[in-house]
């Protein structure tokens, strides 16, 4: 079994994120980038479907920039077989991003696809369901938990209600949520020999694929801030002050 | 054109985020309609009827569609989206793992988790978890909207009596089968929509300590949240967590004990009406968004704040 895991280079969680002056985005020059967290989750999950001698390949894929180039060699660190960077120019709409991943899994022939739930920048939550529609495969979102089944998979899923199981056929996608398992840290030996693993370059642009945006950004702003509060000096003063001024209680 | 609203609903009833959905699908065009696809769902469906602001129901009932499965609801959907310029649900994990289904389906670029409403192709939405706000123009002709549910106030209730029209069920997808749904139930107000939330973080130092955060939240009838860093730390499930990556919550009041406010908690708590912060760390960031910051060893504090409420003649409910 081949196992397809996305991946996308983000700016890092614990970057404070800063609108630009002339409102057209976020500053990305000189920020610290990484793996958008939910990913990891997806490939330790691959990793460890392989190590359990339950997959034969893990392939990991990012569309981006050529800088990606480091997320994807990451994946090859923590244990993925080989790596495929699309290049294109700027940032693509899921919409986009799911089209060029079909033409990846109609050449790789991977028997599941796995990402993270939601991208941490744009925060859309879209790749892994548009990825589903487009090749009509049964989709599992916000996994917590995966059980392969010979050739199903049962897939815990976080919902707002609780938890939800269901049974998919393979091939199927997977989008993974962060509790699904704790992804592990590249040794040093492990990120030498990745060096040595393959990533094969492919531009968008001959994937034969249109990925011209759909929706316009027509500004990115800071929102809007919280007037400064107080400090109160004790309990007796906070319960006064939300019962008689902010009438809360 | 029309705007088609997808209702979330438990076949008996509509979920209440329905409502704060209509309104903001309203807003796109008047001539709103409603589609509930479900199995059993006439009680779910004379309610939608009766929201003012829905001109006609659509109700697609097949025994595939009990279990909410986006495999089987995607294709119906999209066969009925040819009449419509939007098709519209709320951002909760409901509308999440279906509209992309739909949008993808459709050839369209899904605008997600919109907080405004500027105008019928163009809205707001956050992104980096709410650290900046972008405005974003739809260019397809037909549009998939999910909207932040807590973002739109709810529509009223009743009053209305649109017609009902039935449509035909498609076929089942095979290929995923719905096996359980483990529910947690709670006689305490729901997270997602409760007036006062109190959340306990880290600080807490263990699950019994919670105890704590329950007799506060029983005082005053909230729900219980908790940080990340709490849940991570297995002091309480991860159903109660607020977060960029568990419930944004935007109640009246919010309550922070022992938690130091990480950029992801922020995100789901900032936009709370009123928001108090009780931490021995001066320095924490959550100091930075509470209106009311009491800098105090939470386990001297909240017992002091249960006398207090005590004292009170009345508290609200």
């Amino acid at each position: 079994m081949k196992i397809l895991v996305a991946v996308k280079r983000v700016i890092d969680y614990n970057v404070q994120i800063r609108v630009k002056e002339d409102n057209t985005g976020v500053v990305t020059d000189n920020v610290k980038m990484s793996t958008n967290p939910p990913d990891d989750n997806a490939i330790e999950e691959a990793v460890k479907i392989k190590e359990a001698g339950k997959a034969t390949e893990v392939i990991a894929v990012s569309v981006g920039e050529e800088k990606a180039q480091e997320t994807v060699r990451k994946a090859l660190a923590v244990g993925a077989d080989k790596g495929i960077l699309i290049k294109t120019d700027g940032v693509l709409e899921p919409l986009a991003v799911s089209k060029l991943l079909q033409k990846i899994v109609e050449k790789e022939k991977p028997d599941l696809v796995f990402m993270g739930k939601q991208a941490i920048d744009d925060d859309c939550n879209q790749t892994g369901q548009m990825l589903s529609a487009l090749l009509n495969w049964p989709q599992a979102t916000f996994a917590s938990k995966i059980e392969i089944k010979d050739k199903k998979l049962e897939v815990t899923r976080e919902i707002d209600e609780g938890l939800e199981t269901i049974e998919i056929d393979i091939p199927a996608i997977v989008t993974c949520d962060l509790r699904l398992n704790e992804p592990r840290y590249a040794s040093l030996p492990n990120i030498m020999k990745a060096k040595k693993k393959p990533i094969q370059q492919i531009n968008a642009s001959d994937l034969g694929v249109d990925t011209s945006p759909r929706i316009e950004h027509i500004k990115v702003e800071e929102p809007p801030k919280r007037k400064a509060g107080i400090k109160v000096s004790s309990v007796a003063e906070l319960v006064q002050k939300l019962k008689n001024e902010a009438k809360v209680i | 054109m029309s705007v088609l609203l997808i209702a979330e609903h438990n076949n008996q009833d509509l979920k209440p985020f329905t409502l704060n959905a209509v309104t903001a699908a309203s807003q796109m065009g008047e001539d709103l309609h409603a589609l509930i696809i479900g199995q059993n769902c006439g009680d779910a469906t004379k309610k939608l009827s009766e929201l003012p602001l829905v001109k006609k129901v659509i109700q697609v009932e097949a025994p595939h569609y009990e279990n909410f499965v986006a495999e089987n609801f995607a294709p119906v959907i999209v066969k009925l989206a040819k009449n419509y310029s939007h098709i519209v649900c709320s951002a909760n994990t409901f509308g999440k793992n279906l509209m992309p289904r739909i949008a993808a389906s459709l050839d369209t670029s899904q605008v997600s988790d919109i907080i405004k409403v500027i105008s019928q192709d163009t809205f707001l939405r956050p992104i980096y978890a709410g650290n900046a706000f972008a405005t974003v123009k739809s260019k397809d002709a037909k549009k998939c909207i999910t909207i932040r549910p807590t973002s739109f106030d709810p529509c009223e209730g009743s009053g209305g009596s649109a017609p009902i029209e039935k449509a035909e069920a498609g076929e089942e997808f095979n290929h995923t089968k719905f096996i359980k749904r483990e529910e947690i139930k709670s006689d305490r107000p729901e997270l997602g929509t409760a007036r006062v939330v109190v959340s306990g973080g880290r600080g807490m130092q263990s699950g019994d300590n919670f105890k704590l955060i329950t007799s506060l939240a029983d005082k005053l009838n909230a729900a219980i949240g908790a940080s990340r860093a709490a849940v991570d730390a297995g002091y309480i499930g991860n159903d109660h967590q607020v977060g960029q990556t568990g419930k944004v919550v935007v109640p009246d009041l919010y309550i922070a004990v022992g938690i130091s406010g990480a950029i992801q908690h922020l995100a789901g708590m900032k936009e709370s009406k009123v928001i108090v912060a009780i931490n021995k760390d001066g320095e924490a960031p959550i100091f930075s968004v509470a209106d009311y910051g009491l800098e105090a060893d939470l386990f001297d504090a909240v017992p002091q704040f249960l006398d207090e409420l005590n004292k009170l003649n009345t508290i609200q409910k």
